[in-house]
């Protein structure tokens, strides 16, 4: 059993690297075709859908993004830079405390919202408008409102993150089967006792989904809050403006690889996230690893 | 097998006496009454295993949801050792670690390992402390046979396991009566003839009442002092049968003419009533 276990978790290993391999070549050959296919040979075809249409088209061309090899020696050239990793830094810090005050905050309210009818008839309608307004329409609202731009990057981070946990919250809450409340209140359960032994337990399972779909949307609204705001601290310049920023000032800069570099950094840099939270989810809920 | 169902104790229970005198429970969704019990009267003496057989959705859980205080009674009243839990005067009864409900599907906490899970009840009612508890719950459990699972989670055992820690976790308690909710319906035959020697084994160490709900005729005569038939909905006794089979039994009982003559005895009742389930079904749908 042991021995299958292991053989399959390095054939899936095995797997993710060839795809990643085959992706980057097939990016490669993509790339540098602009050296042995020329533009010209595709005029008829540019002509034939042009005199469908009145305007002249515009065909994408993979050849207009900088190749693998080309993004890896970008990349090796800003690697010692210190303002490199300062944008990490900066991504990663606003992520996190955005995130972390979305559960600071969420939790709480998402079980307040569950367990009391009251606070659901007060809070509910107010959570429910407000819901659908996607973080990024809160960009300019919050630069009038927050005293510093950092503050306003940071708010519209946590609401990415807020509504989503909150609804797991309130969902996962609710969906806790009668028969563990019955079972705990015939047992001699206080309320008290209920909550935190019967409802905590019972929704943290949602809470851990809730955080990590929080946690991917977090990363979407950082990196467009950063390009919008212009990178939070201005005389930072483009060191200190996280990885938002170095994506959206390194193409206003006309360096292209450093665009891709920009993107595969916020990449990885999701992808830890995710991990971490996936690691700390086994931890807190292990009965769930049966399933 | 048999020589370990032989009693422990010969004390004989004299708390868990239920009396359920007239009760009424009608539904009223949408104002369209439903009356699911209808004028039911029924007596369970201090220590007896009292099966109730009715066809699915007579009313049987209803009845049992007022005797733990998870729901109202329209009329009529439950006592419990001659003191009221539920009247027409106070419709819902407190629940209470005196009356404990070992559910249809089950409700271990699934966050809970089996070991806590059998040690919750004591501490919550703060009758032991979390030491003596656990102490408890480990000799209990080893006694059922649960030995080597104790620090599984509910969801790494099988359900025949999780019914019998389920079970243990009803009886740390200390209860007067135990409420069995079909609690084998989800098991294979076979181990459900297991579950229910084991149920016995328990049953004879520990003397509680027990107020035992299903649908299986063969499962109510092995195991019942007493087997209630029920009317379909509206949900009243049609036929109550005393088992003359004494106690202690095993599964040889199954195969004795007694149990056989009691079989056909009732079997009629049985299945007219479901019959009249069936087709009142076919309407409803």
């Amino acid at each position: 059993m042991a021995i299958r276990k292991k053989a399959l978790v390095s054939s899936s290993l095995w797997r993710g690297v060839v795809s990643i391999a085959v992706f980057l070549v097939l990016w490669e050959i993509g790339s540098l075709s602009k050296f042995w296919i020329k533009w010209e040979s595709f005029e008829w075809l540019r002509n034939a859908l042009t005199g469908i249409d009145l305007k002249p088209v515009y065909l994408p061309w993979i050849g207009a993004v900088p190749a693998p090899t080309e993004v890896l020696h970008a990349w090796a050239g800003v690697i010692g830079d210190a303002g490199y990793w300062q944008s990490w830094y900066m991504s990663f810090f606003r992520v996190m405390s955005g995130f972390v005050t979305a559960m600071l905050v969420g939790i709480p309210f998402g079980l307040l919202l569950a367990v009391s009818r009251t606070a659901y008839g007060v809070g509910f309608p107010v959570f429910e408008v407000l819901r659908p307004i996607p973080p990024l329409a809160w960009v300019p609202a919050s630069i009038i409102f927050w005293p510093t731009q950092e503050l306003s990057i940071a708010f519209v981070t946590f609401l990415g993150a807020f509504y989503t946990i909150v609804i797991n919250v309130v969902g996962g809450a609710r969906s806790i089967d009668v028969r563990y409340f019955q079972a705990a209140q015939s047992m001699g359960s206080s309320q008290w006792d209920i909550f935190r032994r019967i409802i905590l337990p019972g929704t943290l399972p949602s809470i851990m989904v809730g955080s990590s779909v929080g946690m991917g949307i977090t990363w979407n609204v950082v990196v467009a809050a950063e390009m919008i705001s212009g990178g939070g601290s201005q005389d930072a310049g483009s060191s200190g403006g996280g990885l938002g920023f170095f994506i959206w000032n390194s193409y206003v800069g006309g360096s292209y690889e450093q665009v891709v570099v920009g993107m595969i950094s916020i990449g990885i840099a999701g992808y830890v996230s995710s991990e971490l939270l996936r690691a700390v989810g086994a931890r807190v809920t292990p009965w769930m690893r049966l399933r | 097998m048999a020589a370990v169902l032989q009693p422990k104790s010969n004390r004989r229970a004299t708390q868990g006496a239920i009396s359920i005198d007239n009760v009424v429970k009608i539904y009223d969704p949408d104002g369209a009454a439903v009356m699911a019990v209808d004028h039911c009267s029924l007596e369970i003496s201090a220590g007896e295993i009292c099966m109730i057989v009715g066809p699915s959705g007579c009313g049987k859980t209803t009845l049992l949801n007022a005797i733990a205080g998870f729901h109202e009674i329209t009329s009529g009243r439950i006592l419990l050792d001659g003191e009221v839990l539920c009247s027409t005067e106070k419709p819902k009864a407190e629940p209470g670690s005196d009356r404990i409900v070992v559910f249809q599907n089950g409700a271990l906490f699934p966050w809970k390992t089996n070991l806590e899970n059998v040690a919750f009840g004591p501490i919550m009612q703060g009758a032991m402390s979390k030491a003596e508890a656990i102490e408890k719950a480990l000799d209990m459990m080893a006694d059922a046979g649960l030995g080597g699972v104790e620090h599984n989670f509910p969801g790494e055992v099988s359900s025949g396991m999780r019914r019998r820690v389920e079970i243990v976790r009803a009886l740390m308690n200390d209860p007067k009566v135990l409420l069995l909710d079909e609690p084998y319906r989800a098991l294979d035959s076979l181990t459900k003839s297991v579950m229910h020697e084991a149920l016995l084994e328990i049953y004879y160490k520990n003397k509680v009442t027990i107020f035992f709900i299903t649908h299986d005729l063969e499962e109510a005569i092995f195991l019942g002092h007493k087997v209630a038939i029920m009317t379909t909905r509206p949900c009243k006794p049609k036929k109550i049968l005393e088992v003359d089979i004494p106690h202690p039994r095993d599964y040889s009982v199954l195969t004795s003419r007694r149990f056989r003559e009691l079989m056909e005895e009732t079997n009629d009742a049985v299945h007219e009533e479901a019959l009249k389930a069936f087709a009142a079904g076919e309407k409803e749908g």
